[in-house]
């Protein structure tokens, strides 16, 4: 088990300096990072001085050392932008878009795992056909258009919830949060809707097909043969056995709903990462580029762990394998 | 013979399919008797298995049982609500089934798996049952029973499971045990072991076997009677010895002779022509009249019924005294 971990933690490292040295290359090359920060009237001797003072006369290899050296105590410079540490902007962002993807994933893991398991269980009923068909809209609508159309029912005609904003957050010192006031719950719920949606009917068709495949296995039919009783059939053994594929899926949507909030942020005006991201594009501000790269690498890497830990725990034949190995 | 524990009457098992309706199981008539092995043989499709499913109530859908009765210790057990009849498996009737490696739910401890069925039939402690369990798994012939309760499934061999998998179906003391090819799946040198298991545990445990399986041998060291069944209807059935040395049917005949002995140098078995019929197109007349080396006119124009001949019942027109030509 501890062997697993640490083969699992150095294959996470490995993955998080390739992404380094992407966002590094990003940095250095795309343009020069001296000519975004200096004004036109800079003379020649002044430019020279600030790569000497910046170490961008440095071997590569160094620069590379250095970057990663700051990255790992979270410097990641100062926005060309905001004239402010990328670490600070981030640190007063990342608390919106992560209350919001948990939020989200929460919603679509309570929502889909039942229905999954309905529309398994009552294949022929109408409410499965019912959730099937609305799964299908799910999956096929546009993140965009979803919101625009829940913001147009329930906040423009039914006028029951906001359109747009955090509402009032309570700020904890390091983080801020939206969900312990009421105005910040209701403005929670139109975005993580929106955004949990399709994960909740992609989660919704996968317990549904896992458990159609369970459920005709040998050992459910031994199961019922030896008279268990039917509910232990089908939430002990049944779907027990297809958790395995469902974490899987659910930690890779978890790191996509972070890293992909942008356009529920955008259509909420959500003050998160994704709307100070897509900032950043639009100025070249490439320290926060770099820095929201490095981050959304580190969640998904983070994120990956975690999901192989928990199969662990999850499928006793991937501990015995792990332990002998 | 001691009364008849399980009776089932005119059983036929229908599969309503787009091209039709297809016949399973038609109208096959036995009994088995308290304490006895009443051995079940046919080739694949002939509906063994499908005659064991209907006893225990797990046909799939959209198969169901269409006719007929089964009745145990006479108790009609076919048409009984959902629940009553979940209460019947397992504790009245346990089963064994072909494939040991499929049998055992990947995620359960044996424990687990033994406790839950206990305590699903008899009221006993959670410390009480695993006793039990420990016990059961020590008379199926696990060594070190109480250390490896709390092994998984995949930490067995073949042969192994299939003991614990005997222990299941023997958890609640069972009348009646259906063992569906307890030995299909498994190596030959282990085959021996696990039939020896099963019949002496039952025999300890006061339970009688119904034993399917296409293995004429394992039928005549097992059984005490066999049933031969041919194209869903039991062409044969009578005491073991009388069957083996002198097959009345010309189907049975001709099993018998397809089986190598030690005995006879015979440069080539004696081969049936022709193979079992489709459920699809079943021939009118006796199903086997296409093949039957003793086929008369009648044969080919009506079905024969089982009749007793000597100690047996035979589904043949040649031991119609009044028919043969």
């Amino acid at each position: 088990m501890l062997a697993f971990t640490i083969r699992r933690l150095v294959q996470s490292i490995v993955v998080m300096l390739v992404v380094a040295l992407i966002a590094f290359v990003m940095f250095r090359f795309v343009g020069d990072p001296v000519d975004q920060m200096v004004g036109l009237e800079t003379t020649l001797e002044e430019r020279a001085q600030l790569r000497e003072q910046l170490g961008l006369n440095d071997p590569v290899p160094v620069q590379f050392v250095r970057f990663i050296g700051k990255a790992a105590q979270f410097n990641f410079g100062t926005s060309y932008q905001f004239k402010r540490p990328v670490a600070e902007l981030i640190g007063d962002r990342l608390p919106a878009t992560l209350e919001l993807s948990f939020v989200a994933a929460a919603f679509a893991l309570i929502v889909g795992i039942p229905m999954g398991v309905y529309t398994a269980l009552r294949r022929d009923s109408w409410l499965s056909k019912f959730f099937l068909t609305v799964s299908l809209v799910g999956v096929s609508l546009p993140t965009f258009l979803i919101g625009i159309i829940l913001i147009f029912i329930f906040a423009v005609n039914l006028q029951i919830l906001p359109s747009f904003g955090r509402g009032a957050v309570v700020d904890l010192g390091w983080w801020s949060t939206g969900l312990l006031t009421a105005s910040g719950l209701k403005a929670l719920i139109l975005p993580a809707v929106t955004l949990g949606l399709f994960q909740m009917t992609l989660i919704m068709r996968l317990v549904r097909s896992e458990m159609l495949e369970v459920l005709r296995t040998d050992f459910i039919k031994f199961a019922r043969a030896r008279g268990i009783k039917n509910r232990a059939v089908n939430f002990g053994h049944a779907l027990k056995n297809t958790l395995v594929p469902v974490i899987t899926i659910t930690g890779l949507q978890l790191g996509s709903i972070i890293a992909f909030a942008i356009i529920t942020e955008t259509v909420f005006q959500w003050p998160g990462m994704g709307l100070l991201f897509l900032q950043a594009v639009q100025n070249v501000d490439i320290p926060i580029m770099a820095a929201y790269l490095l981050l959304i690498a580190f969640l998904f890497v983070a994120i990956n762990l975690v999901v192989d830990i928990l199969y662990v725990f999850v499928d006793p034949r991937i501990r015995i394998a792990g332990a002998a190995t | 013979m001691t009364e008849a524990l399980l009776e089932v009457h005119d059983l036929v098992v229908e599969f309503p399919t787009r091209k039709g309706t297809l016949t399973a199981v038609d109208g096959i008539s036995f009994a088995v008797h308290r304490g006895e092995v009443l051995g079940i043989v046919g080739e694949s499709g002939a509906g063994k298995s499908m005659t064991g499913s209907a006893i225990i109530g797990l046909i799939e859908p959209p198969g169901h049982i269409a006719g007929g009765t089964v009745h145990l210790a006479g108790e009609r057990i076919d048409n009984l609500s959902l629940d009553a009849m979940r209460r019947v498996r397992g504790k009245k009737i346990g089963v064994v089934f072909q494939d040991p490696l499929t049998s055992l739910n990947p995620l359960y401890t044996i424990a687990e798996q033994l406790v839950e069925t206990i305590r699903t039939h008899l009221p006993l402690s959670e410390r009480a049952a695993r006793d039990r369990a420990i016990g059961l798994l020590d008379e199926v012939g696990i060594p070190a029973a109480a250390r490896r309760i709390d092994d998984y499934p995949h930490q067995f061999s073949g042969g192994m499971r299939q003991r614990v998998v005997i222990a299941l179906a023997l958890a609640a003391e069972p009348e009646l045990v259906i063992a569906d090819e307890p030995t299909t799946a498994l190596d030959v040198s282990v085959q021996a072991q696990i039939i020896d298991v099963l019949k002496r545990l039952c025999a300890e445990h006061g339970a009688a076997v119904m034993l399917i399986t296409h293995d004429m041998g394992v039928i005549a060291e097992t059984a005490d009677r066999v049933a031969v069944m041919y194209a869903g209807r039991i062409a044969e059935i009578g005491p073991v010895r009388d069957v083996v040395k002198d097959a009345k049917h010309p189907y049975t005949d001709g099993l018998m002779g397809s089986i190598p002995t030690l005995t006879h140098a015979e440069d080539r078995l004696t081969q049936i022509p022709g193979s079992m019929p489709r459920l699809t197109a079943i021939p009118p007349g006796c199903a086997f009249n296409p093949r039957c080396p003793k086929v008369f006119e009648r044969c080919r124009t009506e079905r024969p019924n089982p009749q007793p001949v000597s100690d047996r019942q035979v589904a043949c027109w040649l031991y119609d005294g009044e028919a043969h030509p």
